[in-house]
């Protein structure tokens, strides 16, 4: 801050020559520079974007629009599917989140203690996180099929009726929240790794002297030291969660019915049957909706860590 | 240096406006490939019998005027193909001629606006007056029939009604009657399957000439708001029936995770009886089980009056030119749909699918093998008073979430009187969206 108030004097020559080294808080480069980055940026960032925000205000059939104020928001929210895609949505996201937080955790804790084969395993755990969504979706639809799939075969092994894991509407939308764990927890257990190697030995030790336990220091010293990751973990999993959509699609569609349905598919089904005005106003909303809940939260987690 | 720097800029630019538009330039690709030589794209839906038929025609044609060749194009079908037809038309860069629904989705083209009127044809004149009329936007027609009509209704087991010794129903009571029957013989009395969501629909759209027997103004009270599937005691009774049989414990157990593919291959084997579907699917049947095809029969989802029983009908698909078309490959279009409008074009699809009805054009002959489900079809059709177009055809509104009411309403989830009301609910957007008076 004082750099700048000291140089402020010297400004009015600044015009005429050029600018001497640091004269003040300026790019060195010149602005025509930023004018390529400028003209995607605008052609395929900005414009579409408020081309999306004018767009949600009007009915348009690709081949006209018609401007109608907020008719589609307000139809968007007396949509019935909506209650239900929001709801399950929230459901989603929480869900993938929790358990990923917590799988990540325990996975993280068991890939840093000193076990065999501690890198392969490592691979294998974070292997699903390359694979595409729908890869993913269409390999479950195959093997959670409730007569032929392998998931009920190998149960009936055991003695265990399976149940329909992705034609119940009970059971739809957790069923493709587990493969999303499973999908995803390797990035979580990636970023938990991190963050638990990077706490120092020394505390370990202290804490040994002292008498810990393995399940105190766990509790005492890894679980509040690995805050950070914990944050960027669930911000993370829940953004995703909340604007998930390929492995819905691939594996149930929504289905069966609307049983799960969330946000991002009920667009998706409104853009497919060509109300494409209404699809941008659902993706406006979609896009308030996560900010509004990411946004706090991140707010909220990270001035916790400052606090500790 | 800053010349350079601005003419990089102005290259990025130009590079990224090039491969802005090369991305579309499928359809217009060898435009000329010599002299007087002219090239068309042809698209049409990606099912196999669609491609085979498209082949047969595109070489027949060909064989005919050897200064045309035509190229198939294949895009998806359902809502994707909707999407990538009406964007490919809305920049200019559809194929040279196209083929897609008649009907209800053919109004959402925006015809007028995207599509070369037909009328001037000689051919015009041959269109069976049912397809004329839904291929045509503000009295002009725009479109050749593609493929045959079908019908949307029960395929059935021939072999289990003889074994059994049933009757074909008449009415709904004596299709239940027949079902109680063939749940006691130990087969499943109505196939469904949903994982393909669309087969769910044919409980409400199979029902529609039962809907227009009792209702004759349905559709045009429909169109215009007047009559609601939630209030009309008979349009009503689509989902209504869909509950019953799943509330009877008619369906196959494993309705919830079959395909088309697994639902046709029960109906073959005569582990089911009765499968409501559109009589397209024959085909695939008629390919995966050849010795079978002559054992599926096809009867009207039945209603409660015997005497007027009859078949809800799907018109066959339209073949069009859009306005991006021009000059000499407008010409060389023109020729190719009228080809396929003649008593020629129906000969080669008919040597290359199978056809589930009669054609689209006076004077298309069906060949004397022709299967048992296109005779059952044709004896409906024949018959006066026995036949109606389905809904989408004689209105142009259709609720693009349909198919998830009906799975609802086909698994329990939900009741026959909410699905109806909730689909009026996703009618009545659609009906905005094509800005019709009186929503």
């Amino acid at each position: 801050m004082a750099t700048t108030t000291v140089n402020r004097g010297t400004t009015p020559s600044v015009a005429t020559a050029p600018a001497p080294r640091g004269a003040r808080m300026r790019s060195p480069y010149p602005y025509w520079f930023y004018l390529p980055t400028a003209v995607i940026y605008g052609t395929l960032f900005l414009l579409p974007t408020f081309a999306a925000f004018y767009f949600s205000l009007t009915r348009w059939s690709i081949f006209e629009s018609k401007f109608i104020g907020f008719g589609n928001f307000i139809s968007f929210f007396q949509e019935p599917a909506l209650v239900k895609g929001l709801t399950n949505t929230l459901i989603y996201g929480v869900v993938t989140s929790g358990l990923k937080v917590v799988l990540g955790m325990l996975l993280a804790v068991l890939l840093t203690s000193r076990i065999v084969a501690r890198g392969y395993l490592r691979s294998v755990v974070f292997f699903p996180v390359l694979l595409s969504g729908i890869g993913v979706g269409i390999m479950f639809q195959v093997l959670m099929n409730p007569d032929r799939g392998l998931i009920n075969k190998s149960l009936a092994l055991i003695g265990v009726d399976g149940p329909a894991w992705l034609t119940d509407p009970q059971l739809a939308l957790l069923s493709v929240a587990l493969v999303d764990v499973w999908k995803g927890v390797g990035l979580a257990t990636l970023i938990y790794i991190a963050g638990i190697v990077s706490i120092p030995q020394e505390y370990f030790e202290a804490a040994k002297v002292d008498g810990a336990g393995p399940s105190s220091s766990f509790w005492h010293i890894i679980l509040p030291l690995a805050r950070p990751a914990t944050v960027t973990v669930i911000i993370l999993s829940l953004i995703g969660g909340l604007r998930s959509f390929d492995l819905i699609w691939a594996t149930t569609r929504g289905g069966p019915g609307f049983s799960s349905d969330v946000i991002a598919s009920v667009i998706y089904k409104q853009y497919q049957a060509g109300f494409y005005g209404l699809s941008t106003a659902g993706n406006v909303i979609l896009f308030l909706l996560v900010t509004g809940i990411v946004l706090p939260l991140f707010w909220f987690l990270s001035r916790k860590e400052v606090d500790l | 240096m800053r010349i350079r720097s601005i003419t990089l800029a102005a290259l990025a630019a130009c590079a990224l406006a090039v491969s802005a538009c090369s991305a579309g330039d499928l359809g217009s690709s060898e435009d000329k490939s010599g002299g007087g030589k002219v090239t068309l794209s042809f698209l049409v839906d990606n099912s196999e019998d669609t491609v085979k038929a498209a082949e047969q025609v595109a070489k027949d044609f060909t064989a005919k005027n050897p200064d045309i060749t035509v190229k198939v194009e294949t895009r998806p079908g359902g809502g994707e193909g909707d999407n990538l037809v009406k964007t490919r038309l809305s920049t200019g860069e559809m194929s040279d001629v196209f083929m897609y629904n008649s009907g209800s989705l053919f109004q959402a083209i925006a015809p007028t606006k995207n599509l070369v009127p037909l009328d001037d044809q000689p051919w015009v004149g041959q269109l069976v007056e049912n397809f004329k009329t839904t291929v045509s936007a503000e009295g002009k027609a725009y479109g050749a029939p593609w493929g045959t009509f079908s019908a949307g209704a029960v395929m059935y087991n021939r072999k289990i009604y003889s074994d059994l010794g049933l009757q074909v129903p008449k009415t709904w009571a004596e299709f239940m009657a027949n079902n109680a029957k063939i749940k006691a013989a130990g087969k499943a009395p109505v196939i469904q399957t949903y994982q393909d969501t669309w087969t769910s629909q044919l409980f409400v759209l199979g029902d529609f000439h039962n809907v227009s027997a009792a209702e004759p103004d349905f559709a045009e009270r429909y169109t215009k708001n007047q009559a609601k599937y939630a209030t009309s005691a008979a349009a009503l009774k689509g989902f209504q029936h869909q509950q019953d049989a799943y509330d009877a414990g008619y369906f196959n157990k494993d309705f919830a995770s079959l395909k088309v593919s697994d639902g046709l291959k029960k109906l073959a084997n005569a582990e089911g009886a009765h499968y409501p579907i559109l009589s397209g699917v024959l085909a695939e049947l008629a390919a995966n089980y050849p010795d079978k095809t002559n054992d599926i029969g096809m009867f009207p989802l039945p209603g409660d009056d015997a005497a007027k029983n009859g078949m809800t009908v799907w018109t066959p698909a339209g073949v069009y030119i859009p306005t991006s078309t021009e000059g000499a490959k407008l010409d060389a279009a023109k020729k190719f749909v009228t080809y396929i409008a003649s008593p020629d074009g129906c000969d080669s699809q008919t040597a290359a699918s199978t056809p589930t009805g009669p054609y689209g054009v006076k004077g298309c002959q069906l060949p004397a093998d022709v299967s048992q489900v296109a005779k059952d079809i044709q004896s409906y059709i024949d018959k006066p008073g026995a036949s109606s177009l389905a809904l989408e055809f004689v209105s142009p509104i259709k609720g693009p979430a349909l198919e998830q009411i009906t799975v609802e309403v086909g698994s329990g989830i939900r009741s026959a009187k909410d699905g109806a009301a909730l689909y009026d609910q996703d009618v009545k957007k659609q009906a905005q969206q094509l800005g019709l008076p009186g929503w």
